[in-house]
């Protein structure tokens, strides 16, 4: 089809607008911090926030939270997922309905119960506070995504397996996980970004201890504090919190785009 | 597909052998450990909240019923139906305009071959992947009163245009719809670029054989192709502005005065700073509803007409 290269022109300056547009907000505050009073690009205040802001607890307790969720979420996912693409359980469609619900709800409704439920248990401010609720959020998606690609399995698989005396979970654990690695690794990578970003949990479930306060808490935190200090300062601590997911993201964005934009249509 | 297949050997499948003596009830094993955390950290809550909505709750005296009382509140009162018009006001930065500007480049793009389009996708897709903080922050720098955006309307003669955006009554809610507008609108461009992928170029040629023009090539085939993908854009970018507490919050935190208030921040107010727990339940009950039928609505809307005539062929296409 013809299209005349005038307009082909146009509409990449358009795309490159845009795109030049979406990134240029992370170059900002990337310039920003590397300035400072004397000129000269420098790490001075990365070095600043990097002490006063105590990123380095930050991003170890995001870290220890985000891959304790991710972990314990894929492993609870494959499972339930399995069963409810290969096997006919009780219920399966109450099951499914329910962490249908789940998939689109808005967590802030369930914010002030968690907050009670985990403070008579004596979790708040503890790792368990931001753990043991994110697993739970992250359960629908993760059952709905290992579903989806058990099922696509072919069945001769399957078939094969139990005909070898395969038992219900030698063949999940010998046939179906060993294939099942990209569709874990996408699923993984999904769960670690919203894990890594989330902060209404993390502002209501840890208030106190800075010592489990996550990255995106904590910059919130230092940023309100240093409102009236350097701004350079705030902007070094922004890409200190930024720069774990921004360096993952340039490995893993093909896996990650399509993951996020294909299992959405499904 | 392996219903149909399974049916005639129905030993060869778990789902099968189960079937000839009812249900697997040892398959539950496998789906209790991953029900239990959604059971208890998420629709246990959920109960909690419904009943705590009915009740005046401070969190340490004990709680009296009220009926509907906190419910009539969300709407009779000022400073909460305040916050509803905010939201509407950010509904049309956060859903409308990222899908209309998404639409117009998709359909721009759907008549050429576009050159680097994984990098673009890449870069496009970039606002999604950081944390609403980080773009908090960032977002603040670039308004700032000595930020980049009064250099340039000083640059351009514009000076006296110059204020600061998040921190001017006028200015501020308009300010945060614009942020909203740029987390959300490469997430649109991306869903409508997969998308337009699908698409059968042939219908395009055919449609420029008709001497059909780029509108009506856009009214015709990439909009009605584009359904699926609309649909999911706009329940993503409803629920967010919907939502909404992270960016205000590490923004204006409703300020200044009660210029940018959304009813996330009521809730998280009304729950853990003005100890009114009745009252901030039955908010974010209204809230979810709101948000489901929404979903609903946008499913129902953009998915029944055309069910019959794209779904199949979408589906071939794809796989």
């Amino acid at each position: 089809m013809k299209v005349s290269a005038r307009e082909s022109v146009v509409t990449h300056a358009l795309l490159l607008i845009a795109a030049i547009f979406a990134v240029y907000p992370l170059i900002s505050i990337i310039v920003s911090s590397l300035g400072g009073a004397d000129g000269a690009p420098n790490f001075a205040n990365f070095q600043v926030a990097w002490t006063r802001g105590s990123f380095a607890s930050a991003l170890i307790a995001s870290a220890v939270v985000a891959a304790t969720v991710v972990i314990v979420t894929a492993v609870l996912a494959s499972l339930a997922g399995f069963a409810l693409a290969t096997m006919r359980i009780p219920g399966s469609k109450l099951i499914m309905g329910l962490l249908l619900v789940g998939l689109v709800l808005p967590y802030e409704v369930t914010v002030l119960p968690l907050y009670q439920l985990l403070s008579g248990w004596g979790l708040i401010d503890t790792y368990w506070a931001l753990i043991l609720p994110q697993i739970g959020l992250s359960v629908p998606l993760g059952v709905f995504w290992m579903r989806t690609f058990f099922a696509s399995v072919p069945i001769e698989l399957l078939e094969a397996a139990r005909l070898d005396g395969a038992s219900r979970f030698q063949t999940l654990r010998l046939v179906l996980m060993p294939i099942a690695g990209p569709a874990i690794a996408t699923l993984c990578t999904i769960l670690f970004l919203f894990t890594w970003n989330e902060f209404l949990l993390a502002l209501i479930l840890v208030p106190e201890n800075q010592a489990v306060q996550t990255a995106p808490l904590a910059l919130s935190f230092f940023s309100g504090t240093a409102r009236a200090a350097d701004p350079n300062v705030t902007a070094a601590a922004a890409v200190l919190v930024a720069l774990p997911i921004v360096l993952a993201y340039v490995v893993l964005q093909r896996r990650l785009i399509s993951g996020l934009t294909d299992g959405a249509v499904k | 597909m392996s219903n149909s297949l399974s049916k005639g050997r129905p030993a060869a499948l778990f789902a099968r052998r189960a079937t000839l003596s009812g249900y697997s009830w040892s398959g539950l094993v496998y789906i209790i450990p991953a029900l239990a955390f959604f059971v208890v950290f998420v629709i246990y809550p959920i109960i909690v909240s419904v009943q705590t909505s009915f009740y005046d709750y401070d969190g340490l005296t004990l709680a009296t019923p009220v009926g509907f009382a906190n419910y009539v509140n969300v709407f009779a009162d000022d400073d909460l139906r305040t916050a509803l018009a905010h939201s509407l006001v950010l509904l049309v930065f956060y859903a409308a305009l990222p899908v209309c500007i998404g639409l117009a480049l998709a359909g721009a793009m759907s008549r050429i071959r576009i050159y680097g389009l994984t990098v673009f996708r890449a870069l496009l897709f970039l606002p999604q992947i950081l944390s609403s903080v980080v773009v908090a922050v960032a977002w603040r720098g670039l308004l700032a009163s000595d930020g980049p955006v009064n250099s340039a309307l000083e640059a351009v003669g514009l000076g006296a245009l110059a204020t600061t955006w998040l921190g001017n009554f006028d200015t501020a809610l308009p300010s945060i719809g614009v942020i909203g507008t740029w987390v959300e609108y490469g997430l649109c461009m991306v869903l409508f670029l997969a998308g337009i992928v699908t698409i059968d170029r042939s219908l395009y040629e055919a449609a420029r054989l008709d001497g059909a023009g780029p509108i009506r090539e856009f009214f015709s085939i990439t909009l009605p192709a584009l359904r699926p993908q609309i649909s999911i854009a706009l329940i993503l970018t409803i629920t967010f502005a919907l939502r909404n507490f992270d960016l205000i919050w590490n923004t204006t935190r409703g300020g200044p005065g009660t210029s940018t208030t959304v009813p996330s921040l009521f809730v998280y107010q009304d729950a853990f700073q003005n100890r009114q727990l009745g009252q901030a339940s039955a908010l974010a009950v209204v809230l979810t509803a709101v948000i489901l039928i929404v979903v609903v609505i946008v499913q129902v809307l953009l998915r029944e007409r055309g069910d019959k005539k794209t779904r199949t062929p979408r589906k071939e296409r794809t796989r």
